[in-house]
């Protein structure tokens, strides 16, 4: 018991880390994720295609890649990241790109008739996407948008190889001063937990919009 | 009274309406009907703003009105789609006092207060904290009429208002409408029931079929 007290504290501060990032990536990625959608079936086509370039790159280049990328490769071009801000936006870049074509999709499953009928009713566009449009996309996306929520509290283990002190490099730090294989049967414990809780608070959401069909 | 003058509706080449004249004196029925594909929805849309015609012009009480500007909230048609198209996340009072709150600048009260009064009217007392899928298609129905008819608007339109219905319901909605005239709403029926058409309707409008090239 004495050494896991003893590893709580750094474990807890890498945790603390990881969370950091999960939830400003959900917090900046959804919202703009929504936006980015509503750009990709634009009629306008410049801005499509610039946004279909974006999340072809996003989703088709290595998270990983990405993060290296903006942190070790843009200050060669003399874009330099602080590590944190470094990981932020290359996770806010990638989730985003998801997130747009989750609703994307989630738009598209609206009928027509939804957008008549609110426009015969003169409400502008924004109110019909704020009161109409966008809860029922919410509600078809939701599950989609689990699974990317639940990837999201594992890739932020992935902000290690930019040396971001988080739950993962707390773990392997004991482990490999101390000798022992606790502190990453703990991280795993901790990832669970997190992973456990993201679920049980989209579960919560999914009861809220099971009100109406 | 409301005029359609000249009024020409496009697919590409095919043109659907045809310098299309009609006039519907204030708390009429017009009833159009004409077989499948003649042009009936379509020019319901045009009618409605949801659709622009290539030419012609609409005047209500000899004013012209621009159907697809959004901004003008004194010439409302209002519309009960074939399939009613409710808003599905929202209530059945919110579905009717949403576009009056948000869009005539009613406060909560008055809005709610006309939408009970409606409803009850239209046999719906007790259903306005229900959700769309928690009422039959004739409720769903009348929901929509309800939702329309809470904008004030000047001319109500409805697509094949029967068509979903079985008799007992049909003659329902047909009382509704006569209804409403009693209250010197005007209304546009498109509908493929004749028989209906010739129990409500104050005037028969038909539209002509496309021939086989798709020309007129
Ligand atoms: N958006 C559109 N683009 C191209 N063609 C269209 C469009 N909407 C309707 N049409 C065509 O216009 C014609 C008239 O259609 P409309 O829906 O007005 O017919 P209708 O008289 O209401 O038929 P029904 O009785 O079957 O409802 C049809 O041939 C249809 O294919
Ligand atoms: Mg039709």
């Amino acid at each position: 018991m004495t050494y896991i007290e003893q590893i709580a504290p750094s474990l807890l501060t890498g945790a603390l880390m990881s969370l950091k990032i999960f939830f400003w990536t959900l917090i900046v990625s959804i919202p703009l994720g929504v936006l980015v959608s509503l750009g990709l079936l634009s009629k306008f086509s410049p801005l499509r295609l610039l946004l279909k370039f974006y999340v072809w790159i996003m989703r088709g280049t290595p998270l990983l890649l990405q993060l290296i990328f903006v942190f070790y490769g843009l200050p060669i071009i003399g874009i330099i990241f602080q590590r944190y801000d470094a990981a932020l936006c290359a996770f806010i870049l990638n989730y985003t790109a998801y997130f747009a074509e989750i609703f994307r999709g989630g738009f598209q499953t609206i009928p027509a008739g939804q957008f008549e009928s609110a426009k015969v009713l003169r409400l502008t566009k924004t109110q019909t996407l704020l009161h109409i449009i966008i809860p029922q996309v919410v509600k078809i996306v939701i599950p989609s948008i689990g699974n990317e929520v639940v990837n999201l509290v594992k890739d932020t283990s992935l902000v290690y190889v930019i040396g971001l002190g988080d739950l993962l490099r707390a773990g392997n730090v004991a482990t490999a001063r101390d000798v022992t294989l606790i502190p990453l049967v703990l991280v795993g414990v901790i990832y669970l937990l997190m992973t456990g809780l993201a679920s049980y608070a989209l579960k919560k959401v999914e009861q809220h919009y099971s009100k109406w069909r | 009274m409301l005029e359609l003058k000249n009024i020409t509706k496009k697919f590409g080449d095919r043109t659907i309406l045809d310098h299309l004249n009609l006039e519907i004196p204030t708390g009429e029925i017009l009833a159009i009907v004409g077989p499948s594909g003649a042009g009936k929805t379509t020019l319901l849309r045009c009618l409605s703003g949801l659709e622009t015609p290539e030419s012609g012009s609409f005047l209500l009480n000899d004013q012209p009105f621009d159907p697809t500007d959004p901004a003008n909230a004194d010439q409302i048609i209002g519309v009960v789609f074939q399939n009613y198209q409710l808003f599905p996340n929202l209530t059945v009072l919110q579905n009717i006092t949403l576009a009056p709150k948000l869009v005539l600048k009613q406060d909560a009260q008055t809005a709610t207060a006309t939408a009970l009064e409606l409803l009850d009217e239209l046999d719906l007392a007790g259903k306005e904290q229900l959700y769309p899928y928690q009422l039959s298609g004739g409720q769903q129905q009348r929901v929509a009429i309800v939702r329309a008819l809470a904008m004030k608007p000047q001319v109500l339109c409805y697509d094949e208002p029967t068509s979903a219905l079985d008799p007992a319901l049909r003659e329902k909605v047909g009382e509704i409408i006569l209804n409403l005239k009693k209250k010197h709403m005007t209304q546009v029926i498109v509908t493929h029931d004749l028989t209906f058409a010739k129990q409500t309707a104050d005037q028969i409008f038909t539209v002509n079929a496309l021939d086989a090239q798709g020309g007129k």
